[in-house]
């Protein structure tokens, strides 16, 4: 009978039969035991058949022991006890003979009882509600995805959490390094992506530590890069905590000797590393971070600190964004700036020096803009052959930027013109609110009415081409052959506190270039001032039409603490201009003297701030994850239209 | 033997009712006439031998006694009535209408009777069983010749015309099923083994499940107990086979002698011949499929009434709150009219309706005034489902679940959920923001104020508002709970034996309705409340009423557990699905069975009711949708695409989207306008009963939508038809 349904059928052959009746002493003849054996088959398949009624109508696929002993229980046969255990036991065969058991062991009892990690109780039975489709169409959840809360975790995984938060936030430096790459590289974690990002979200907590400040954002940037990682909505709350490191006046800097600068440069730089490879996760990102930076920027009462953390930040962004914010905002905030810069007493020194900081982390950016700038136009306009290619050739190593005001910071300077040439190919792909670019002639105009020399000079040199991989080689090796400009890197470091002591006196005249891209030729202003500062002013309205600050800038010279503005002209003709530019500069890449010659529009006014950015906000109901107490509250909503 | 009129048994007498009107139908009882002469030879001896063994005592076993005697002599044996006689101890003249004549006119007149092809149904109703005494296998041929006498009726059935063969081979099953157990019960073991071995994989493959249970049953000890097998020897299989077929079969038994085959099939199977063309193949699969074959076409003729009930005339108060917020809404006066086309179509009489106090029902109270008032101002608001607007589906999952979620039910106006657990508690759940609260104890009611208007409130103890409440009180596996229609109690049915009723006052038992003793899989409450069903492992569905300890009707007739029930929407009906593949509607007035609806091929989980009341909607463990049509008991539509468990139906509230929730992690909805609006009604189908079903499933489908490990085994809509789907979350 055995060869027939073997493969259905629990069979107990004989001998078992035999063995058992043996184990109790009791002695059986061959043909009993064969009786026996084939009814106990019978009654066991019998006793199965009942028990998987039981399993379907307890609505499960797996038949459990207990329904077993509930079939037993109904057919008037005591029940078998000691096999409830959800796992599945493990059945061994012993070596010698052909014995089979079920391994059971020993359980210490004391230890158990003395043990110190308690079990924890089981969480409570409860129902949670999600709408799952709307309209029958899916909505924009993923579907069925479990609140993270209740997602139990293995206790392997636990472990591994551990572990890593404590190899990452402890001392030692090797072991971190370690558990960063595996970070980085580990497959298997996504259930502990959110108990990570927790972690990640103490930066606040911890904001006196620049080292574990340090050590989260290495954390972030390891879960940044690992590829088999899906962020999803999560990428908010990390932003959230990097922003925090880029802009907040962290305790840790009010000791001087403490260098968060490094810290908010790294910062800046994970912030475009996020922003550029996981930007496309949350809508409005970018949007929300741009308005952020801007907020933390045009706030006088903020320190400085948290303005070059905006700064930076903008600059890690890309020189669209620089463009966008902090270009329109710099006459405004220049006064703040140079109000501190002029401040030569004793107890300003700290802030002086940060005022250079900010200053530095200015300079660099607006280059970068320039420069940026300047290529795209070449690459739109002519191609490579034009003259304008000077303009990128420039260097904008950030080493040069601020000499000798900070340790320079190693890693910003490369990463930033990756990103910076990866936001020109990427540049369409965010676009900005309708939003009207200053030209460039212009634009150069004004910011060299900042910063004077140093901003040509740097402009026009440096060895820096590192990145510009983009360019043909046959412009890089023309910029290498362009004779360096007439001032020298040293000479910048010597020149800009004595540059600002120009500006202090009469911000634009005194401060006229050596080197000659401008004065531009300039047409139809309708001022009565003199050609520099009605190109700066004119320029200045049209920023200012551009952004809905206009009216914070007309608060005059008054040089308070922070005054709010200097520029108080108002424009009232239409602005057209055109812009001659000629200069040496120019001159010296063109075949022949060929003018540079642009003609600009009046510019509409901008809208103000896009109300789009906020549109995210809107309140989703019946949302996953929310904490128990205010299920109910959510559910009003939900429960209205029932 | 079919000269003796038979009782099947004293359980089903109204099934061999049946046999005797078809015997007038057809031309049996000549047929009869010649199978008595046919098989007495052989089998006589041993009947007469198994008879001998039973022949002791009670006078019952006398009367069978007499009535083999009367046999014997009927077909002149003369010497084994000699024989029988004296062994049995009875005086000569006990054959002589003197000591027994009541009973023995009785036995010749319808033995005459039946010979003679009459219509004496009346007659043959009480019998003397003798089948009971001549055990159903004890008569046996020649084990050896099993085999060759199934696989001549093979050969012989593969032979036929292509349009009888599919008719004929509905016979294979339940005589392979018989001989085999013949066999068994014969204590022919190996011959039993290869008659297995060899036609077990010729069967259908939809009686797989049954034919494991039969394998692993090999000695007649096993036989005894075994339910399985008890269904089979109780109950004839019934089949429709065209009168063609039929006759063309009974020639072939009849010229080869095949008397083996021939006595089976009219011992243990009702063959239902009908008039007209043969069925196609797959006619015959779609009904076929259950434990005891096709329903019998007269069971399904009974009129059911399954229009609905008057709604009850509620004077809509116009009060002005609602018109405030119709105010709001910048839309005042449009609500009047729609008020005005629902009263006016409630005062239609359907004419499928059943009376309006065929059963009586509970008079309506304020509170379900006000709910009705509720519901209808809710309904205005509901939104019209179609193809191009499916519902919105939100889904309640059960967390922390891990003692096993069995059962869950909304209340109607979904405001709270309840689940039922494995671990024998039930748990209910507010969905909204109002708590659950229970009365105050009784010392405390004590020092209410009775007059206060807000008397109501202040009977609740606000100390023990909670979102959710633990009942405890069961001591098994809660398998089916059911909030009453004004949401003050709750049914729990359970692996106890028991169903408790809860208040949900006071979140106390309330009663333990004993009856079941056995697992009890569901219950529900009637649409109109006071009412229950429940149905469980002891086979019967019993009708209680919450206030009776014992039940008021017992529906029994299915051969396996019934796995759920359902009342139908004007609470004159309950819909019972059972694990012998059959499901039955029941009158609850008089507690007869009034359809047998067959063609699932596993245990049935899931019945709905549309909400019309004209049709009914069953999943089952085979992952089919089936319809029907309860007016005219046809099968109108099968929905193939599930591919486990359906553990949930319903329908929207008006009817146009049937939703189904099953084990395989979906929720598929599926168009109901269509697939009732297609249906074919010519006066054919109506009359036989033959249904041609189109394979439109795929049409029908209107979504899938998964969950994520999360099996759906409840569904509700709201009364704004919004789709409430629950489950259990199972890491």
């Amino acid at each position: 009978m055995a060869d027939r349904e073997e493969r259905r059928f629990a069979e107990i052959s004989r001998e078992s039969v035999k063995f058992m009746a043996e184990s109790t002493g009791v002695e059986l003849g061959d043909d009993v035991a064969g009786l026996l054996a084939e009814d106990v088959c019978y009654r066991l398949r019998e006793a199965t058949q009942s028990s998987s009624q039981f399993m379907r109508h307890a609505k499960r696929r797996k038949l459990t022991v207990e329904d077993f002993n509930r079939a037993l229980h109904w057919s008037n046969v005591e029940a078998i006890c000691g096999y409830g255990a959800q796992d599945t036991l493990p059945f061994r065969s012993a070596k010698e003979g052909e014995l089979f058991f079920i391994e059971d062991r020993d359980i210490n009892l004391v230890e158990l009882a003395l043990a110190t990690n308690i079990p924890k109780g089981c969480a409570e039975t409860m129902v949670r509600v999600n709408v799952s489709y709307m309209d029958g169409k899916g909505n924009l959840e993923p579907q069925g995805t479990v609140p993270s809360a209740v997602q139990s975790l293995s206790d392997d995984l636990l472990k591994y959490y551990q572990q890593i938060t404590r190899a990452i936030l402890g001392e030692d430096p090797h072991l971190m390094k370690v558990a960063l790459l595996d970070l980085q590289s580990n497959a298997k974690i996504a259930a502990l992506l959110p108990y990570f990002v927790y972690v990640i979200s103490g930066v606040k907590s911890v904001s006196h530590d620049l080292e574990q400040l340090n050590r989260l954002l290495h954390m972030v940037k390891s879960l940044v890069q690992n590829p088999y990682l899906y962020l999803g909505s999560y990428i908010r709350s990390l932003v959230s905590s990097v922003m925090y490191c880029i802009l907040e006046p962290l305790a840790a800097s009010i000791n001087p000797l403490n260098d968060h600068w490094t810290l908010r440069d790294y910062a800046a730089l994970l912030l475009s590393h996020i922003f550029w490879t996981h930007g496309d996760l949350v809508s409005g990102l970018y949007h929300q971070i741009l308005v952020s930076l801007q907020k933390v920027l045009s706030d006088p009462v903020r320190p400085l600190c948290s303005h070059y953390g905006a700064v930076v930040g903008l600059h890690a962004l890309g020189w669209k964004a620089v463009e966008r914010v902090l270009f329109p905002h710099l006459p405004a905030y220049w006064a703040n700036l140079q109000a501190v810069l002029d401040d030569y007493s004793v107890s300003n020194a700290q802030v002086k020096a940060d005022g250079h900081k900010v200053y530095g982390a200015i300079l660099v950016a607006v280059e970068r803009l320039l420069k940026m700038k300047a290529l795209s136009l070449s690459q739109q306009s002519d191609g490579g052959s034009s003259g304008q290619t000077g303009f990128a050739g420039g260097s904008i190593c950030y080493r040069v930027s601020s000499p000798g005001l900070s340790p320079p910071p190693e890693p910003l300077s490369e990463a930033t013109l990756g990103i910076a040439s990866h936001l020109q190919a990427g540049g369409a792909g965010c676009p900005l609110e309708e939003w009207t670019p200053v030209p460039l002639p212009a634009m150069y105009c004004e910011l060299y009415s900042f910063f004077g020399d140093s901003l040509a000079v740097r402009f026009s040199t440096g060895p820096g081409f590192s990145s510009y991989s983009a360019l043909k080689s046959s412009q890089l090796s023309d910029a290498r052959k362009e004779p360096p400009g007439p001032t020298s890197n040293p000479d910048t470091t010597r020149k800009m506190p004595q540059l600002t002591a120009n500006l202090n006196i009469s911000p634009r005249h005194d401060g006229s270039p050596r080197t000659d891209p401008t004065p531009p030729s300039l047409a139809a202003t309708g001022s009565g001032r003199s050609l520099t500062r009605s190109c700066s002013s004119s320029s200045s309205v049209q920023r200012s039409r551009s952004s809905s600050r206009s009216g914070q800038r007309s608060a005059g010279l008054s040089r308070d603490v922070f005054p709010k503005a200097r520029f108080t002209s108002s424009q009232t003709g239409p602005p057209a201009f055109s812009f001659l530019i000629g200069g040496r500069q120019m001159g010296l890449r063109c075949q022949g003297r060929r003018p540079f010659q642009t003609n600009f529009a009046p510019t509409p006014p901008l809208s103000a701030v896009p109300p789009r950015a906020y549109a995210h906000k809107l309140p989703v109901i019946g949302r996953v994850g929310k904490p128990v107490r205010r299920w109910a509250c959510s559910h009003y909503s939900l429960h209205l239209p029932l | 033997f079919r000269a003796v009129p038979d009782d099947g048994g004293l359980v089903d007498a109204d099934e061999d009712k049946d046999i005797k009107t078809e015997a007038s139908n057809d031309s049996w009882g000549n047929n009869n006439a010649n199978d008595g002469r046919l098989l007495s030879p052989s089998p006589g001896s041993s009947a007469s031998a198994g008879s001998n063994k039973s022949a002791a005592g009670a006078s019952e076993e006398q009367q069978t006694l007499l009535a083999v005697l009367q046999f014997l002599r009927k077909n002149k044996l003369t010497e084994s009535v000699e024989i029988l006689r004296r062994e049995a101890g009875l005086p000569e003249d006990s054959l002589e209408p003197k000591g027994a004549d009541s009973l023995l006119s009785r036995v010749t007149a319808s033995s005459t009777a039946g010979a003679q092809a009459p219509t004496k149904v009346a007659a043959g109703e009480d019998q003397p069983d003798v089948n009971v005494v001549l055990s159903a296998y004890s008569q046996q041929g020649d084990p050896a010749l099993y085999e060759v006498y199934y696989s001549g009726l093979k050969r012989f059935i593969e032979s036929v015309l292509d349009c009888h063969r599919a008719e004929l081979s509905q016979v294979f099953y339940p005589l392979f099923v018989h001989m085999y157990l013949e066999l068994v019960y014969n204590n022919h073991e190996s011959e039993a083994k290869a008659f297995f071995e060899k036609f077990s994989g010729d069967q259908e493959c939809y009686y797989e499940d049954d034919l494991r249970v039969l394998s692993s049953l090999t000695k007649k000890e096993h036989m005894r107990g075994n339910e399985t097998l008890l269904d089979f020897r109780t109950s004839k299989f019934v089949l429709r086979i065209s009168r063609d077929s039929y006759q063309l079969l009974k020639r072939h038994l009849q010229e080869r002698q095949n008397n083996q085959i021939w006595n089976i099939i009219q011992e243990h199977l009702y063959i239902d011949i009908f008039d007209g063309m043969p069925r196609s193949k797959s006619q015959i699969d779609a009904m076929s499929g259950s434990l005891a074959g096709e329903a019998k076409r007269e069971a399904n003729k009974a009129k059911v009434y399954y229009g609905l009930l008057k709604e009850p005339e509620i004077e809509l108060p116009l009060d002005d709150e609602d018109e405030e917020a119709e105010n709001e809404e910048g839309k005042p006066k449009k609500k009047k009219p729609k008020k005005d086309s629902l009263g006016s179509k409630s005062k239609k009489q359907d004419p499928n309706a059943p009376s309006q106090n065929r059963i009586p029902l509970p008079e309506l109270k304020d509170s379900d005034k006000l709910d009705k008032i509720m519901y209808m101002k809710e309904a205005t608001k509901r939104i019209r489902l179609g193809p191009d607007n499916l519902p919105s589906i939100c889904f309640y999952s059960f967390l922390n679940a891990y003692q096993g979620l069995t059962a869950v039910d909304f209340t109607d106006d979904s405001s709270l959920i309840a689940g039922g657990f494995a671990d024998s508690t039930v748990r209910v759940w507010s969905v909204t923001p109002k708590k659950l609260r229970k009365v105050k104890s009784a010392a405390d009611l004590n020092l209410i104020d009775k007059e206060s208007d807000d008397v109501l409130e202040r009977i609740m103890d606000e100390k023990t508002a909670s979102e959710s409440k633990i009942l405890c009180g069961h001591s098994g596996p809660v398998y089916g709970i059911s909030f009453s229609p004004d949401r003050n109690y709750l049914l729990s049915s359970s692996e106890d034996g028991t169903v408790r009723l809860w208040s949900l006052q006071t979140f106390t038992c309330l009663v333990g309705y004993k009856g079941h003793n056995y697992p009890v899989w569901d219950t529900q409450f009637s649409p109109h409340g006071y009412y229950f069903v429940s149905g469980g492992h002891d086979r019967v569905a019993r009708l209680w009423a919450t206030d009776h300890y014992q039940p008021l009707r017992m529906f029994s007739g299915h051969l396996a557990d019934v796995t759920c029930t359902r009342f139908h929407p004007n609470s004159n009906y309950v819909a019972t699905g059972s694990s012998d593949r059959t499901i039955r509607l029941w009158d609850v007035l008089n507690g007869n069975c009034v359809r047998i609806f067959t063609g699932h091929k596993g245990p049935i989980h899931a019945l709905a009711f549309s909400p019309n009341g004209k049709f009914l909607a069953s999943g089952a463990t085979d992952g089919r949708v089936l319809l029907w049509d309860i007016g005219h008991g046809l099968m109108v539509g099968e929905l193939k695409g599930h591919t486990d468990t359906i553990y949930s139906l319903r329908f929207s509230r008006d009817g146009e989207i049937l939703a189904s929730g099953s084990m395989d992690n979906t929720v598929r909805l599926w168009d109901a306008t269509k697939a009732f609006d297609d249906l074919e009604t010519d006066d054919f189908t109506a009359a036989t009963g033959h249904i041609h079903l189109q394979d439109n499933s795929q049409e029908l489908l209107l979504g899938t939508y998964m969950t994520k490990s999360t099996p759906v085994i409840h569904l509700h809509f709201t009364r704004r038809n919004l789709l409430l789907a629950a489950g259990a979350y199972n890491p």
